[in-house]
């Protein structure tokens, strides 16, 4: 689904991603460990296309076509979704709004019909259903005074309406207690399918726990220095990065 | 002094012998001694502190005519889109500064909802007691204004009455005069408890240049209510000075909101003067102007009284060349204990080459009192746009609806519902965005 090839990424004049290598198949997920500043979210910025970044060498290739050639609502379109370490408070724009213009700006990019307003509606029963979320959610202002984890929870039911190819959670466990995490985690394990793949970045084992990773990923300053199964978070889990970075000395 | 200002002081004997009131000594020598002080200062230059940001000259240079006739051809076809046609209401319309009783709709019944020129004569001891009470002599436009303006709106309503429907007032220049200076004048009386709605507008319906410096006296006695929206959408030829001044008394609540879309160059002085305890007093505005285009919001409240609340807030969105000015002065005097006085005015410059000039002053005398201000000037937030478009909302959508967002909580205080969907519509074709975005 997604080939990144010698990924290079600096910002201002920091090189953080230093040869990122990394295959994606579709129905897969990978988790994506590392200490911090080891470049984890600046990877996920970079495939949904923050401009802050400056990519200076490498490929992304997802279904065939350069990623890199495409503004962030391209790759939307194409069904790339990046749930938020610090999703952005926007007043006086309500959840169920923005998440109308979002979909039908996406199947207009993909050049498809606006969605029936009842099926949006059932959809967003449905899905804030399944994340366990009050009605009245949809209607107040996006993401202001929303606590932490109603945050967290709002961006996976942006995700379970955009039905991504491609979600990429960066942190979605920080700052959620452990009732949270299982709602969320639920909702992520729910939404799995034989077409799309998951990315999930994080410090801990904790979410794996929920979300069974097919492969492992270790990032260490820009690079991905180990691979391996569900296993080798466990390891981390137990040893810490320490002899990571030993090794990667 | 300026070839303009030659001009109205040589004017003055001819329009004063065609003007109302003429036969009303009081109004008679206010006129002439306005007309001295202004002989005196002329217009101010960006020496002046009040005027540093603004510079006058581009829009008095021009050849205006400033005794000027009215024009019959006007029909309600040519005016109908300034008006709220989806709402019933009194009406005030006036062409090249003449009230137009084909386009009105007055009334006389409960409240007098009529013309300054008609009150003149009919009310000397109302004119008496209130023109000129609240505007400040002294200042350039003010006394211009006093001197020369004989029409205008005159409403007053009578204790414990609320208006049943909202007052529209209309001015209109057309071309018949060529290039004109108008000056009109409103006299706004709301008693005790009473209530009253009214939206105003300027508007240039031809190709000429126009000047309008426009005076409007508010006066809110106890427990009064007053809703008052400034709807600015002019043209690019026309420029306005508006001082419109609000005196409050014992418990009165009034709201001034100042929509700014259009014009050459607005300035809007606008001032509450808080006498009496428990006054609230209300300014907001949005202004979203582009190139060549200059609003100026000058504001003042002055809290005389105490346990009084005030709440200021401008927002501002700048495209293209253009320039905004706020000056935003709470004076607490010392005797005003306890007031609550609350500024904000955040910008956003959409462009590179547009500018803006912020300046809250505060002049506190009192001990006890809680004032806060704040200005903002920047551009729209980097990560939440790149929110809205990492989840597949193009790139001018999403800045359309982060500056809608970053605008509309000035809208919060209209009260009039379809007052509120027409300023959404023109904000939304102002920004290029599809209104279903908003709330």
């Amino acid at each position: 689904m997604i080939k990144i090839k010698d990924l290079q990424a600096r910002v201002e004049e920091k090189e953080i991603l230093r040869g990122i290598n990394l295959e994606i198949g579709p129905g897969e997920v990978h988790a994506i460990m590392g200490p911090n500043g080891s470049g984890k979210s600046t990877l996920s910025s970079v495939i949904a296309g923050r401009e802050d970044y400056e990519v200076t060498g490498g490929a992304i290739d997802f279904e065939g076509e350069d990623l890199l050639d495409l503004d962030p609502e391209e790759r939307a379109h194409k069904g790339i979704f990046l749930s938020f370490q610090y999703p952005v408070e926007i007043p006086g724009v309500t959840v169920s709004n923005f998440i109308k213009t979002a979909i039908n700006e996406s199947r207009k990019g993909r050049g498809e019909e606006p969605m029936e307003a009842r099926e949006m509606l059932a959809k967003m029963r449905e899905k804030t259903a399944l994340l366990e979320m009050d009605k009245s959610y949809l209607s107040r202002s996006l993401n202001e005074g929303f606590s932490g984890g109603e945050k967290k929870r709002n961006e996976i039911f942006q995700m379970a309406m955009l039905e991504p190819k491609l979600a990429i959670l960066d942190e979605t466990d920080s700052g959620l207690d452990i009732d949270a995490l299982r709602i969320v985690a639920n909702g992520v394990n729910k939404l799995r399918s034989e077409d799309n793949a998951v990315v999930v970045i994080t410090h801990y084992q904790r979410l794996l726990d929920y979300i069974e990773p097919d492969f492992v990923h270790v990032l260490y300053n820009g690079k991905i220095v180990k691979s391996g199964d569900k296993n080798l978070a466990l390891e981390l889990e137990a040893k810490g990065y320490d002899w990571i970075k030993a090794e990667n000395a | 002094m300026t070839d303009l200002a030659q001009d109205l002081l040589s004017s003055f004997v001819v329009a004063e012998a065609g003007l109302n009131g003429a036969k009303n000594l009081g109004v008679v020598n206010m006129r002439k001694e306005a007309l001295d002080r202004f002989e005196a200062s002329g217009f101010p230059t960006t020496r002046d502190e009040e005027w540093k940001y603004t510079n006058l000259k581009p829009v008095l240079k021009h050849d205006y005519k400033i005794l000027l006739k009215s024009e019959s051809a006007v029909s309600f076809g040519d005016i109908k889109q300034y008006l709220l046609s989806d709402l019933d209401t009194y009406k005030l319309v006036f062409i090249n500064g003449k009230y137009s009783s084909w386009l009105s709709e007055s009334t006389h019944q409960n409240y007098d909802i009529c013309t300054f020129a008609a009150a003149l004569n009919k009310y000397p001891d109302v004119i008496a007691e209130y023109l000129g009470k609240a505007a400040p002599a002294g200042e350039t436009f003010v006394d211009l204004n006093t001197a020369f303006a004989d029409d205008g709106a005159y409403i007053r309503i009578k204790a414990n009455k609320t208006v049943d429907k909202p007052i529209e007032i209309l001015y209109i220049t057309t071309d018949e005069n060529g290039t004109s200076f108008s000056q009109n004048r409103n006299l706004i009386i709301v008693e005790q408890n009473a209530e009253v709605q009214i939206l105003e507008r300027h508007q240039n319906l031809g190709g000429a240049e126009s000047f309008t410096n426009f005076v409007s006296e508010v006066f809110a006695a106890r427990d009064a209510r007053v809703s008052y929206y400034k709807v600015q959408n002019d043209s690019d030829k026309a420029s306005l000075v508006d001082n419109t001044n609000v005196k409050q008394e014992t418990g009165s609540n009034v709201h001034v909101g100042t929509y700014s879309f259009g014009g050459k160059l607005v300035r809007n002085n606008l001032h509450f003067y808080s006498g009496g305890e428990h006054a609230e007093s209300h300014m907001d505005g949005i202004t979203i102007i582009g190139d060549g285009q200059t609003v100026d919001h000058h504001t003042l409240v002055d809290h005389q009284e105490p346990n009084c609340y005030s709440r200021e807030l401008y927002k501002g969105i700048y495209l293209g060349k253009s320039h905004g000015v706020f000056n935003g002065k709470v004076m607490v005097r010392q005797k005003a204990q306890k007031t609550n006085a609350f500024q904000q005015n955040d910008n956003i410059l959409l462009s590179d080459k547009a500018k803006v000039d912020t300046k809250p002053q505060l002049e506190i005398f009192a001990d006890d009192v809680r004032c806060s201000h704040g200005c903002t000037v920047g551009q729209l937030d980097k990560n939440a746009l790149f929110y809205l478009r990492s989840r597949g909302i193009p790139k001018r959508e999403a800045e359309g609806l982060m500056t809608y967002a970053f605008a509309s909580d000035a809208l919060e205080y209209v009260k009039i519902p379809q007052l509120e969907k027409r300023l959404n519509g023109v904000i939304a074709e102002k920004l290029g965005i599809n209104l279903e975005f908003a709330l």
